[in-house]
């Protein structure tokens, strides 16, 4: 399916997040309750889930989401992964009956960890650094496989649809989670890729997006610099690479970060009376002026650790948060918050460019 | 033989009775177009002296007199042009090489008028610059791969990486390089002025820096060509950055002339050559033969500047530009400003400036996609130039890769130049390309200044519009990201070296 659509996907959405800082954990159906309020913002070609905490047995492996259009897909998908990989567990991804749910693709999950002999083989490179460059293999090269999330302890669950109906279609009312993030999607095309759907995934990070990038081509350009390849035709997917490439390799700080993606402007930094920081701010501009993200965004991006909200430069899309306790909030609209969380707290309107933190307590 | 008549290339046309006799049109022109005959107090034209200026045009209180391009010729003919005649008798008559002014006329494709910017609709909103920010800084100079941060005790963020020298643009166009000698001081005064004003920089030349001319040091990118001219430590201490000239896309490959006209006693001094000498620029550097001695000499100046300056070189756009560049960027230049063939000159052989280079807008669309193969293109900045008239261009060869742009032709043409190409004649009625005094008076710098002032901020205006339109509120944003151009009509060899899609295809 992926291989014949030539076109970068657009679409309009709704996000939702909440995560418990103190980790503790609880069941996918409150993000389900939370996204189906918005149901008026998605038009059922596109619903995804991402789940932290969720395998705890397996938490040192890395989880592998597959989707595979045919058993072909699938065994040259698994025949490279076993090249690198030891498997630990190989399994279906539960799922219940649901004949709505059209153009199903097999899903598939693996709990691997990486040979020593290919860890040798590329001394270099960090763990983090192999596996990478192993799902950008397999999105690339494989046809009809996709990784759709590749973490520690998590995983992704997507699929075309309404989001409340992915999430009952893979029975993550079962799951326990410390942080879930949710999307429902709005494509102006009506192409019926799975990949497509968010979360998208690497590593441990994932991310919902609502809104377009029109720094798309120098994000992507500059991306290439680092040996990312974007091939799942989406712009979303370059903001997950800019975190990896900035929080994970250059190992900036969030905050940091957010001053990279979603820079203040030339006349703030200007205004700023501290020398120190107005020249922390203008250098992050000068080096990283091709990683700005312009265009109108809410995007919803975690790691594990952090979950943070965060609003392009202008804020031309929605975000809204409440924090109740140790829990953090995060959606596009209210009344995904009022429908899951009891507290008659304010609802907090975040500004352009401020981030909105929450944070797992050691 | 008989002496064969070459047909004046433009007609002086008198209206007689709008014609006051009033003579201003006698005293202006440079080129002693118009004569005036007191027996009868009429004024009367030698067709052959006039170069099309249309200065009189311009000064004629009555509107009497009308330059018409004389369309009264041989037989027409695809192959064997007026032009063409015009120059083989020329050269039969002197056995010269035909010299010419400005940029090549040739009606090469111009891939600007092929290349469409998209819009915003929807999905997109587009963003209002009249009510939102939009941001045209740009910096020039080379840049880290990361930034290194420390944290102090009280845990606070420190900044370890020590950049290297930026210039610091506020609008990503510059003016190019014209030296002191091709054109007059009040020409520099007016780009420098302008450029202070503007916090752009604007470009001596290989015409060293007049006297007057230092207190714009801050906004001045001072040039080193082969000819050395006006070269000494205080010149490199007063400028902002240093640009070594390898070439220049009206005439790559060769050197330089200033006819010794024009050199004056201040530009005699500027260049720090004997008054009244031609002033030649060899076509290599003689201490350049191979790209490692371009790079010594980067790290000469270098040295010689405390590493407090950039130092950028420019090249001409020839078929071989992107290894050139790739090695320049590796030779260590801070930036490489490519200069296409359409780019002007004040002197060159027609024959070089018809036929030698390709377009700015192949060069700087291969470069830059040859320098992020290589990942190298942080580590220098792209400067684009060579026949830039619209803000239209402008935000295209961003688009393509460029960081910034040179303009040079559009700042003259903005203080009065009519393309008449006789710029090495000396005799330039607006005062731009000449030293001739009675002449230079004609450009009020004050005027000019605010005439470059003009066309700059009304290109940013124009550039906040398309910027904002595409739903892009930073030109960081824009500068090499090519979904937002589409190809009409080009082949699709052509779409792949420029390295966008054609029109109609969607992202």
């Amino acid at each position: 399916m992926r291989h014949s659509e030539q076109e970068k996907l657009i679409s309009g959405c709704s996000v939702a997040g909440i995560m418990n800082e103190s980790g503790r954990k609880i069941s996918g159906e409150a993000i389900i309750r939370s996204i189906a309020v918005m149901r008026e913002r998605s038009n059922g070609l596109g619903g995804g889930f991402s789940a932290y905490g969720i395998y705890p047995k397996f938490k040192n492996y890395f989880a592998f989401h597959m989707m595979y259009d045919d058993k072909k897909a699938m065994a040259d998908a698994e025949g490279y992964l076993k090249t690198n990989y030891r498997v630990v567990k190989s399994e279906e991804i539960p799922t219940i009956e649901d004949k709505s749910i059209k153009n199903r693709p097999l899903l598939w999950r693996y709990f691997v960890e990486l040979k020593d002999k290919v860890k040798n083989l590329y001394y270099d490179l960090t763990e983090e650094d192999i596996v990478v460059n192993d799902v950008m293999k397999i999105n690339a090269e494989i046809e009809g496989a996709f990784v759709t999330s590749s973490g520690k302890n998590m995983g992704i669950f997507k699929g075309i649809g309404y989001p409340e109906d992915i999430g009952r279609y893979y029975k993550l009312e079962e799951y326990r989670a410390y942080i879930w993030i949710a999307h429902g999607r709005f494509p102006t095309n009506s192409v019926g890729w799975w990949g497509g759907a968010h979360p998208f995934g690497l590593l441990n990070w994932s991310v919902v997006h609502n809104g377009e990038i029109s720094s798309y081509g120098i994000n992507k350009r500059y991306l290439e610099n680092f040996g990312y390849r974007c091939s799942l035709f989406t712009d979303t997917e370059v903001i997950l690479y800019l975190f990896d490439l900035l929080v994970r390799k250059h190992k900036l700080p969030f905050d940091i970060v957010c001053k990279i993606i979603d820079a203040p402007l030339w006349e703030e930094i200007d205004r700023n009376g501290d020398d120190e920081e107005r020249e922390l701010l203008k250098t992050l501009r000068i080096i990283y002026s091709s990683a700005l993200i312009n265009g109108p965004f809410s995007i919803i991006i975690s790691d594990g650790n952090i979950m943070m909200g965060l609003n392009d430069r202008v804020k031309l899309r929605p975000l809204v948060s409440l924090k109740d306790g140790d829990t953090v909030y995060m959606a596009t609209e209210e009344c995904a918050i009022r429908e899951v969380c009891k507290s008659k707290k304010e609802i907090y309107y975040s500004k352009s460019s401020e981030p909105i933190i929450g944070k797992l307590k050691n | 033989m008989a002496k064969r008549p070459t047909p004046t290339e433009f007609i002086v046309e008198r209206d007689k009775d709008r014609c006051i006799a009033c003579q201003v049109c006698v005293r202006m022109c440079s080129n002693d177009v118009h004569i005036y005959d007191a027996d009868t107090n009429t004024v009367t034209s030698d067709n052959s002296k006039c170069v099309g200026c249309h200065f009189c045009e311009t000064l004629c209180p009555t509107d009497a007199i009308t330059i018409k391009k004389n369309e009264s010729s041989f037989k027409p003919n695809a192959n064997w042009s007026v032009s063409v005649i015009s120059d083989i008798t020329k050269q039969a008559e002197t056995g010269g090489v035909i010299l010419t002014g400005m940029g090549c006329d040739k009606p090469y494709t111009i891939y600007w008028d092929h290349i469409l910017l998209n819009a915003s609709q929807v999905t997109n909103p587009s963003i209002d610059p009249l009510r939102e920010p939009m941001e045209l800084r740009r910096y020039i100079g080379r840049k880290p791969d990361k930034i290194e941060l420390d944290y102090n005790k009280k845990g606070k963020i420190e900044l370890k990486t020590m950049l290297e020298k930026q210039l610091k643009l506020e609008v990503p166009i510059m003016f190019s390089a014209m030296s002191y000698g091709s054109v007059s001081l009040n020409t520099c005064i007016s780009l420098a002025k302008a450029s202070h004003e503007l916090g752009i920089f604007y470009n001596t030349g290989e015409g060293g820096l007049h006297k007057s001319l230092y207190k714009y040091g801050k906004n001045t990118i001072i040039q080193i060509a082969s000819g050395r001219f006006g070269v000494h430590p205080e010149y490199l201490r007063t400028g902002a950055a240093i640009e070594i000239k390898i070439g220049q896309g009206a005439k790559p490959g060769i050197g330089g002339h200033l006819p010794g006209e024009k050199v004056s006693k201040e530009v005699s001094e500027a260049r720090m050559i004997p008054e009244g000498t031609d002033a030649i620029s060899p076509a290599p550097h003689h201490d350049i033969y191979s790209i490692e001695d371009l790079r010594q000499l980067i790290h000469a100046l270098k040295e010689a500047t405390d590493y407090e300056k950039p130092v950028g070189v420019k090249i001409a756009a020839v078929h071989n530009v992107v290894p050139i560049a790739s090695g320049v960027a590796r030779a260590g230049a801070d930036y490489i400003a490519i200069d296409g063939m359409r780019g002007g000159t004040g002197a060159a052989p027609k024959v070089i400036r018809d036929n030698v280079g390709i377009p700015i807008e192949f060069a700087i669309a291969a470069v830059d996609a040859r320098l992020r193969e290589e990942g190298i293109r942080t580590k220098v900045s792209l400067i684009a130039a060579g026949g830039f008239r619209s803000s239209g261009d402008v935000i295209k060869a961003i688009a393509l890769g460029a960081d910034a742009v040179y303009i040079a032709t559009s700042a003259l043409i903005a203080l009065g130049c009519s393309q008449c190409q006789k710029c090495y004649t000396g005799k330039c009625n607006w005062g731009i390309a000449t030293q001739d005094p009675y002449l230079t008076k004609r450009l009020n710098p004050e005027i000019g200044v605010q005439r470059l002032k003009n066309l700059i901020r009304a290109w940013s205006l124009e550039i906040k519009d398309m910027l904002g339109g595409m739903g892009i509120n930073s030109i960081d944003s824009l500068c090499g990201n090519r979904t937002h151009l589409r190809g009409i009509g080009l082949s699709d060899r052509e779409l792949e070296i420029l390295g966008i899609k054609s029109a109609g295809e969607p992202q």
